[in-house]
């Protein structure tokens, strides 16, 4: 059997020296191969992992403990040539819109030279086809936004140029960051349009990590919610935000502001006291401090991963009945991984 | 019923540069009563931070308020001196700016920085009076005592917040202007610096402005909602009825674009891009974009009239 | 960056920055100096012997004579563009230096990094003229020092700064986004520090020249201030030397004195003048034109 697109293998991320470490991701075993057109988001608040997450599967962070593998091979091991095929097959869009330019060059740079360096047209003339071929798909004007600076642009352009990037490159496994938190409104379904168009015209998988988790719904088909580096709940994206079942689940989705007078905020005042908690060593369930259902067991020991269904588990001991779950053995929850 | 607290009428505000005049606010009314919470919606380049700024008189060169007043208690802001405006800010009308959090001085301790304002303002208090007032303020923004003597970098982002909460109240303005108060927080820590600001704004009876671009918070917590498209005024109303029956194309298509739970795998847009300010388009400023146009749109400026008691809206349809 | 439209953009930014304008100004005013008047002005007016010493400025000697007998006007002339030379080959040798390692180190960083870093530190400790005077010093035959020789003992030490300071700058800018979408679109790090960084640094790079090459004319009259170096070659260091060792101020010879004194302190605001314009456009913070 092919090993998977991208693995993460007991992956850890600590930062800080001894004396201060905080652990961004904590054991985290996760894979996603090419064949799956899914869409899984990695939804958590600040602090959650989810970034941390995102930049480890791209390589720009390495473990600290456990490896993140790209076709069964260890990032760090790669040679030149393998490095340069898993930047071609893995791709991301980020979610400041203006930060991805380089302010010297045109927009246009940003399109042309992956083009260029992955050999997808031979001559300038094609080049220019994909290029406005890619921006008509996200609903811009190429005669309105090649040949401009990203200062002349508006946000919400930008952001559209950088998802046309990964249309046009058509990558294996695309990772976006927030990518639309700092666009406006009226535009945030074009994008996620155009990005759901790539996952089910192409086949791309996406790997789309936020905080929002209406958009999160909107657009996704699994949803692993993460809190302090651990996965707290995973499965249906449907399931969960209807019906959530971890109490971290259920305050994230009891405060989401639905834009709907007669849906207003819900859920238990005593959960809702955050941050005020020190951030001392947690020696039990990480989310125990704040949660309402508190046992005994769940200061002293960790809870594994309970399967509550064959599309979700939550790691919880609410749901201590049910079959556990092998931490390595998350992508089971997605039907066809 | 009482006169408005707030009555801005005809308000203008350009940034005079090399091409020309960006007409960054242009002949915007709206009026607010005390006690009542607002909020103004718009995307980038709307105009709503300019309106903040217009209001607190803090517009820099080189931008300019062109014309229109601004009249708070009787009083038009515009016509002040910048002395008597200095007075007014915190002590009848404060504000929480965008990013605000970022903004506390990294050296001072809290208390110091909530204290600056009224002993600025002249506030005669002894040093017991003074810890007092802290403790209150924190506590009227849930935050325990010993956040007094602590600095900035100690507290977490939506702690942050709290404070510049509690410092736009120390001194029991009339009104609060809130920029964009939660962007940068997330859902849980959002809804609980929102659910603070409104729990104080029922305690002190105050009229607040909330400047944002998230409708779903806006429904969450204001009673009066305006709209705000390329620097004019679109529609106002009570909340519930402007998500109910919006009667503006862009506010429609504004609602209808948010992604709530029914409406799931169904992405709509507003197609085009927001007009330039420097030379906005004849007419009614979103006639380009607009699905219901029609010949009149491209050709008069429609009027921001009242359809309905409480409901104003600038759109020819409404009167054709 | 807006791109200007050739010389009346370029009229228009001197007027909104004005700072830029009168530093360069009195760049340009001296290098014509210097320039244009080596080439009316021969140096050999500038060798002792060739004038009446003494002299007060008069219709024949416009800037007076020295003890020696030298014409001011050839010594200020000559040695203006002397120390000028001087400071540019050691501010534009110890940038290009400073540019490379630090390129390097922050960008690749590894055992390179750490030798680098650790030089660095050590020569950020070390009285930095103190060394350069040790080195100047045990040249052989120091009149025979060339101009260009010169400029090069003085980068051993004017590399230094610029490699900390561009270090850190890559090392911050390593982190920003367009760079990491950089590496997504396949480029080599070479390739991104040539085509992404380099063209972000390039008004940094301006400041630092003109730091650098102010630095090298600091360290450059330092030295001939206190005798080191080719003295009989005109320099302003070598003026100053020379009229301290003839008691200039006790003999009143205030023209001596003044002269050099107001080429230095004219080079000197000419360099902070530009640093502070050229800081407008490299810090876009500060900038007040759009």
């Amino acid at each position: 059997m092919r090993p998977p697109l991208l693995e993460l293998k007991n992956v850890s991320k600590i930062f800080g020296g001894k004396n201060n470490p905080t652990v961004a991701l904590e054991d985290m075993t996760f894979a996603l191969s090419e064949n799956f057109p899914k869409i899984v988001t990695v939804a958590g608040e600040s602090g959650s992992g989810k970034t941390t997450m995102g930049m480890l599967m791209l390589g720009f962070y390495g473990p600290t403990f456990g490896n993140v593998l790209y076709r069964g091979q260890a990032l760090g091991d790669l040679d030149k040539a393998g490095m340069f095929q898993f930047r071609r097959e893995v791709q991301a869009v980020f979610q400041d819109p203006f930060a991805v330019y380089n302010p010297f060059y045109k927009v246009d740079n940003l399109l042309s030279i992956p083009i260029k360096n992955f050999g997808l047209a031979s001559t300038a003339a094609e080049s220019r086809e994909l290029q406005e071929e890619a921006l008509e798909r996200v609903g811009l004007r190429p005669e309105e936004t090649l040949g401009r600076y990203p200062h002349q642009l508006s946000g919400g352009q930008r952001q559209r140029i950088a998802v046309a990037r990964a249309l046009l490159l058509q990558p294996k496994l695309l990772i976006t960051d927030e990518p639309v938190s700092m666009v406006d409104a009226s535009l945030r379904s074009t994008i996620l349009k155009a990005l759901r168009g790539l996952n089910r015209e192409f086949g791309v998988p996406i790997f789309y990590i936020t905080h929002d988790l209406t958009t999160a719904y909107h657009i996704s088909d699994y949803i692993i919610i993460l809190y302090r580096g651990n996965v707290m709940e995973v499965g249906n994206v449907d399931t969960i935000i209807r019906d959530p079942k971890h109490p971290y689940t259920q305050l994230l989705v009891s405060s989401i502001p639905w834009p709907d007078p007669d849906l207003p905020w819900g859920g238990s005042e005593e959960m809702i006291q955050s941050s005020q908690v020190a951030f001392k060593k947690i020696t039990g369930c990480r989310f125990a401090p704040r949660c309402p259902y508190k046992m005994d067991i769940c200061d002293t020991e960790p809870p594994p991963l309970y399967r509550m269904e064959t599309d979700r588990a939550a790691r919880c001991y609410l749901y201590r009945e049910n079959d556990e779950l092998a931490r390595d053995a998350l992508a089971e929850v997605f039907a066809d991984a | 019923m009482s006169e408005s607290l707030l009555q801005i009428k005809d308000l203008k505000v350009y940034y005079h540069v090399e091409a020309g005049a960006v007409q960054a606010v242009d002949d915007v009314s709206f009026t607010l009563d005390s006690g009542v919470k607002m909020g103004l919606v718009g995307e980038s380049g709307s105009g709503k931070s300019t309106m903040a700024l217009a209001m607190m008189r803090m517009i820099k060169p080189p931008g300019k308020i062109e014309g229109g007043q601004m009249i708070l208690g009787g009083t038009d802001l515009v016509g002040l001196t910048p002395e008597q405006m200095r007075q007014t800010r915190l002590s009848k009308l404060a504000m929480i700016p965008q990013g605000a959090m970022n903004s506390l001085n990294p050296v001072v301790t809290i208390e110091k920085q909530i204290l600056d304002g009224p002993l600025d303002h002249g506030v005669v208090m002894s040093k017991d009076e003074r810890a007092d007032r802290v403790i209150e303020l924190l506590e009227m923004v849930d935050l325990a005592p010993k956040v007094a003597k602590m600095f900035p970098h100690e507290l977490s982002g939506g702690m942050k917040q709290r404070v510049t909460v509690a410092q736009s109240i120390s001194m029991e303005p009339d009104m609060i202007i809130a920029d964009e108060p939660t962007s940068a927080l997330d859902v849980v820590i959002q809804r609980q610096v929102m659910e603070t600001i409104n729990r104080l704004q029922s305690e002190l009876g105050l009229a607040v402005i909330l400047i944002g671009h998230d409708m779903g918070l806006m429904a969450q917590s204001v009673d009066r909602l305006a709209v705000m498209y390329a620097g004019k005024m679109m529609e106002i109303g009570q909340t519930r009825a402007m998500f109910e029956e919006p009667l503006h194309p862009y506010t429609q298509l504004l609602i209808q674009s948010l992604p709530v739970l029914e409406n799931k795998g169904i992405f709509s847009g507003i197609p085009g891009i927001t007009p330039s300010l420097l030379n906005p388009p004849e007419g009614c400023v979103f006639h380009t974009r607009c699905p219901k146009a029609f010949d009149l749109c491209s050709a008069k400026t429609p009027a921001f009239i009242e359809v309905s008691p409480g409901r104003q809206v600038a759109c020819h349809l409404q009167t054709a | 960056m807006q791109r200007g439209q050739g010389f009346k953009g370029f009229l228009s930014y001197i007027r909104r920055n004005p700072a830029f304008g009168l530093g360069l100004f009195i760049l340009v005013a001296l290098l014509v100096f210097a320039g244009v008047g080596s080439l009316v002005v021969s140096e050999e007016d500038a060798q002792p012997l060739s004038a009446t010493p003494n002299s007060e400025p008069t219709g024949e000697y416009p800037f007076g004579t020295d003890s020696t007998g030298r014409n001011l006007l050839a010594q200020m002339i000559h040695g203006t563009r002397v120390t000028l030379s001087i400071g540019m080959i050691a501010g534009s040798v110890g940038l290009a230096i400073g540019t490379v390692l630090g390129f390097m180190t922050g960008y690749f960083g590894g055992i390179f990094d750490t030798i680098v870093k650790f030089i660095v530190d050590v020569l950020m400790t070390i009285p930095q003229f103190l060394l350069l005077v040790m080195i100047a010093s045990s040249v052989p035959e120091p009149d025979k020092l060339t101009i260009v020789q010169m400029g090069l003992i003085l980068s051993l030490i004017s590399w230094v700064r610029p490699t900390r300071a561009i270090r850190a700058q890559i090392l911050s800018m390593r982190e920003r986004a367009f760079v990491m979408m950089a590496k997504l679109s396949g480029m080599s790090g070479m390739e991104i520090i040539i085509k992404e960084m380099m063209p972000n640094l390039m008004p940094y790079l301006a400041i630092s020249l003109a730091t650098a090459v102010n630095g090298g004319v600091v360290s450059s009259l330092g030295l001939q201030t206190l005798g080191i170096g080719n003295l009989r070659r005109p320099s302003l260091g070598m003026t100053i030397y020379w009229l301290r060792y003839y008691n200039a101020f006790l003999q009143g010879y205030w023209w001596w004195i003044l002269e050099p004194v107001i080429v230095v302190v004219l080079i000197f605001a000419a360099f902070l003048l530009l640093s502070i314009g050229m800081d407008e456009f490299a810090n876009p913070r500060t900038r007040r034109t759009v």
